[in-house]
């Protein structure tokens, strides 16, 4: 029972960073069918930033909103410089400029900050919380409350604001968008920066979990990708759901069957779903678009 | 787009000829080796080009492939008393095997859905590698034993260019063949419409199928080699980035173009070892190399240039 | 008269000339450092240190006459990378010897390419396959993991403690350290009761801690360098393990007590004096040498010391001394000097090889380090 709690919490919280990840995915992917790779690297940002402003001598809220800021800078300078330009190109050749973006990224945070391991002091202290004889971490507790924050606010805006509406039109048929007068220039733009703060609001939130280096982007990108397609890209309430779904896989995996294997567990798990529910497990059964 | 002979010719003249050139001009053995390591890459790029450009599939997976060559030949003389060659043999075998298992319920999917399919499956192959730390050596890596071939011992970069070059060289002369077969055909006609050629009575799953199990084949060939050739092998072999690497490749050199694969293959190998005189810099240069190149040569530097060249007359 | 001499002068001057140019031509020497991936906490620390002191050798009119050119490359922790390198090291660079390798996994991965080529090479990793079986040209600066093992093991019997759990990386040191330790535990009496891994790179070990505490071990021993060990001590803090912690000289830098922050405190180590070189009796005969290269490099770098940069400050000057002492550049010649090194002291210890021992550091120079109030404490 010990043993359950505590894995339960390790992968819901692991789970709850790869859901903002592949909540990115999904966000920028709804708008204009590109595939993010450099998503991870906003995660990276949001951790790198905050630790060397706080180290500036910034108090953690203002080097938190730095860190977001740049993170988003950074997506809308990415969908600028590198995706607009691209446009029309194929899926395959898109995934690779973001991937060259994700490698341009890395390598100027590695020359800006350094490429050692940083940490941030848990915002609420070290000292676990019992539950059920299990030891929870309250940064735990931060991630998990932080992400549902987030998983609401994006709901509220999408389904209340004339801008989410406005991005889930142009999602639904860019052409009629904007012949009803939507500019979906601004509204792709808008997803960058929307996804871009997201994922770095994840990565501030693990840091005092996980440590953060310059490198830790890639990773996560690859974990948020396979939980977008989990839960069936394109659909917000799946990203979620797949970001969970995995953590807890990797959890459980490592607890019960192997340590080493369970990257493994998760991936085979994806396969198979796959290879059953050929869209995901809760993927619309649209026609694709290639 | 369909190469006649004249084309099949020019393209493999072209290597040819660079094949011949390339040690009068860059005669130090370290360039050799740079070389070889291209060629090797290449013929795992080249498969790749046929699944994207022929059959437009993708594979984020494909280094699995590579890694399984790799490490065929590595663990068959250690743990089997086979010889390197033997094993590098069983190795490609071992891919195709595999490639024709999954490829069934892979290439069923579509899209974002096969990238990230094929994704874990290179992934998978990676973590045995990494996880099996006593038959593999795990993360570290293994030594490969020296091939020997009548006694003769086979080393020395210049006859490792030698070996790779005529192997690529093999190779091209195969996948120009095949694009130019029935088959060929076939797939080209998936390619444009998978609905049309069903119609027209293509075994559609079957000849994606036929184009996988041969891409496998050519990147556990170029692992095999690879090993063979450097002697050492690591799971990175296998590993995501150099799945994505060889992606790149295809894709910069121009997707579906055979000369454009091996293009690619010696931008993305020459590259890196250009830029640690870099150092710090190299990753950022390396990044920013890649989008422009996507940005600007959209359709890769082959067709791009062949297009700047033949523009008066239209192909 | 006056004219032929000069003439005369000049023809000699101009013969002697290139003879002069030539024996001004700088060393080479190589390295393959780990300066970025998981391994950075160790190379980048290497890599400062060669380029500072190869630096003030030049400065001070290098060595044989000569000044050094230093040809570094980065591995990234790859050994894959590392065997690349040290391929154009030899072939391309033709470098005379190697200063390098911070990784076991990256030395093992190179040995085979420079033991071809016949060039001397220090490895600045601590893994004991490097010099056991001993290979001609291959030498090591650290102290072995096997080292680490038994004076972990010596401290833990001393507290009266026999059960440990084990928890190590898959890779490299961390791989190597475990197959030391499992094979010294039953020759000091101790009992391993759990043997758990993590993959590098991993950022939680929780669920192998929870295994490691129902396994009833006294103590943890966690073999790994880098950011694992940081992680590893921070989850067992944070599932409120009260059971000792053991640490390797792997995680010898400043940045480990940064990183795992409070729950580094009680965490004790074996490792190098570098780190509590003010703390030394004034009779310890490392004393100066510490000491010195601690404010050199501090002074320098605006960074505190690891035990790191001083293996491979340990390593060059090893090379150099030898360099001297055989008075050539050859292979052979220096490998020679190497190993009949006696009486060198540096970092890691007083340095006494021979043919059998390519270290030549014995326990004695390992201390016994505890973490107190975010810094170390030398307990032995």
């Amino acid at each position: 029972m010990v043993e359950l709690v505590q894995l339960l919490f390790a992968g819901l919280t692991t789970g709850a960073v790869y859901a903002l990840v592949a909540l990115g995915f999904t966000l920028i992917f709804q708008a204009s069918e590109v595939v993010n790779f450099a998503q991870g690297e906003f995660v990276m940002l949001g951790g790198m930033v905050t630790v060397f402003a706080m180290k500036a001598g910034l108090p953690l809220p203002l080097a938190a909103l730095l860190a977001v800021l740049v993170a988003v800078a950074t997506g809308l300078l990415l969908h600028r410089l590198a995706i607009e330009p691209a446009k029309g190109a194929t899926v395959v050749t898109l995934i690779i400029v973001t991937i060259g973006a994700s490698i341009l990224i890395r390598g100027l945070a590695q020359i800006v900050f350094d490429k050692q391991f940083h940490a941030l002091p848990a915002f609420t202290g070290d000292e676990p919380i019992r539950l059920l004889g299990a030891a929870i971490l309250p940064q735990s507790l931060w991630v998990l409350g932080g992400a549902a924050a987030i998983v609401l606010g994006l709901w509220l805006f999408m389904e209340r604001t004339l801008l989410g509406k406005a991005v889930r039109a142009t999602a639904a048929n860019r052409l009629a968008a904007e012949l009803v007068g939507i500019d979906t220039r601004v509204v792709l733009a808008l997803a960058f920066a929307v996804s871009a703060a997201i994922g770095a609001v994840g990565g501030i939130l693990v840091t005092p979990i996980t440590l953060t280096s310059y490198a830790v982007g890639t990773l996560l990108a690859l974990k948020g990708f396979a939980a977008a397609m989990l839960g069936g890209i394109g659909n917000p309430v799946g990203a979620v759901v797949g970001g969970l779904l995995l953590g807890l896989l990797e959890s459980f995996a490592a607890g019960w069957i192997s340590s080493t294997y369970k990257d493994g567990v998760a991936f085979l798990v994806i396969l198979l779903v796959l290879f059953a529910l050929p869209q995901g497990l809760l993927g619309r059964r649209a026609v694709e678009r290639v | 787009m369909a190469p006649g002979t004249r084309t099949k010719l020019l393209v493999l003249g072209a290597l040819g000829l660079v094949l011949l050139l390339v040690p009068l001009l860059l005669p130090s053995a370290f360039h050799l080796r740079v070389a070889a390591l291209v060629w090797i890459n290449a013929v795992a790029a080249l498969g790749l080009a046929l699944l994207m450009g022929l059959a437009g599939q993708v594979s984020l997976g494909h280094a699995g492939f590579m890694g399984i060559g790799a490490y065929a030949t590595a663990l068959g003389p250690k743990h089997l008393g086979l010889d390197p060659l033997l094993s590098m043999g069983a190795g490609i075998l071992l891919a195709g095997a595999l490639a024709f298992l999954v490829g069934r319920p892979i290439l069923r999917l579509k899209g974002h859905y096969l990238a990230v399919a094929t994704l874990g499956l290179g992934i998978l192959v990676h973590l045995v590698l990494v996880s099996e730390v006593p038959t593999t050596g795990g993360p570290d890596g293994i030594q490969v034993p020296r091939l020997e071939l009548f006694g003769i011992r086979l080393v020395g970069p210049e006859l490792w260019y030698w070996i790779t070059g005529i192997t690529l060289l093999l190779a091209a002369w195969l996948a120009l063949n095949l694009e130019d077969s029935s088959t060929g055909r076939a797939l080209r006609a998936l390619h444009d419409s998978e609905i049309a050629a069903s119609v027209v009575g293509v075994d559609v799953a079957r000849a994606k199928l036929v184009v996988f199990v041969i891409a496998a084949v050519y990147a556990a060939l170029a692992g095999g080699l690879f090993a063979l050739f450097n002697r050492f092998v690591t799971p990175d072999v296998a590993g995501f980035l150099r799945s994505i690497e060889l992606v790149t490749m295809v894709v910069i050199g121009g997707m579906g173009s055979i000369l454009g694969a091996v293009v690619g293959a010696a931008l993305l190998t020459v590259l890196p070892q250009a830029l640690t005189l870099f150092h710090d810099y190299e990753h950022a240069v390396l990044g920013l190399s890649i989008i422009l190149f996507m940005v600007f040569l959209r359709q890769g530097i082959v067709p791009g240039l062949a297009a700047l060249v033949t523009r008066r007359r239209p192909a | 008269m006056n004219r032929r001499r000069l003439i005369f002068g000049a023809a000699t001057a101009s013969f002697l000339l290139p003879v002069a140019v030539v024996a001004a031509e700088p060393i080479k020497i190589g390295s393959f450092l780990s300066v970025t991936g998981p391994a950075s906490f160790l190379g980048d620390p290497e890599k400062r240190t060669l380029e500072l002191y190869v630096e003030k050798i030049n400065a001070a009119g290098g060595v044989l006459g000569r000044k050094i050119e230093l040809v570094i490359y980065d591995d990234g922790g790859d050994a894959n990378n590392a065997r690349t390198f040290a391929t154009r090291l030899v072939e391309s660079d033709k470098v005379v010897a190697v200063v390098g390798g911070t990784t076991t996994a990256t030395t093992m991965a190179a040995i085979p390419v420079l033991e071809d080529a016949q060039i001397p090479f220090i490895s600045l990793a601590g893994g004991i396959e490097i010099v056991e079986p001993v290979k001609p040209f291959t030498f090591k600066t650290p102290h072995t993991d096997r080292m680490a093992c038994e004076k972990i093991f010596e401290d833990v019997k001393k507290r009266g403690f026999t059960k440990v759990g084990m928890i190590s990386s898959t890779a490299g040191f961390g791989a190597s350290m475990r197959n030391q330790c499992l094979k010294v535990a039953p020759e000091r009496g101790i009992q391993i009761v759990a043997d758990e891994r993590y993959a590098p790179g991993d950022t939680d070990t929780t669920p192998q801690l929870n295994k490691i505490k129902a396994s009833g071990a006294e103590v943890i021993v966690n073999a790994d360098f880098g950011q694992g060990p940081a992680i590893v001590t921070r989850n067992v803090r944070q599932l409120g393990l009260d059971l000792p912690l053991y640490q390797s000289h792997g995680v010898a830098s400043k940045s480990f007590i940064d990183l795992a922050g409070p729950a580094a405190e009680g965490v004790r180590l074996p490792a190098a004096a570098m780190l509590v070189a003010e703390q030394l009796p004034d009779d310890d005969p490392q004393k100066k040498v510490v000491l010195d290269y601690k404010t050199t490099y501090e002074s320098t770098q605006k960074q505190p010391v690891s035990t790191f940069g001083g293996h491979a400050y340990d390593g060059l000057m090893l090379l150099v001394r030898a360099i001297e002492k055989a008075g050539s550049t050859d292979g052979v010649k220096i490998r020679d000097a190497l190993r009949a090194t006696k009486g060198f002291v540096g970092t890691g210890g007083v340095v006494n090889m021979s043919p059998t021992d390519h270290m030549g550091l014995d326990l004695s120079a390992f201390r016994m380090l505890e973490i107190r109030n975010g810094n170390w404490k030398l307990l032995y």
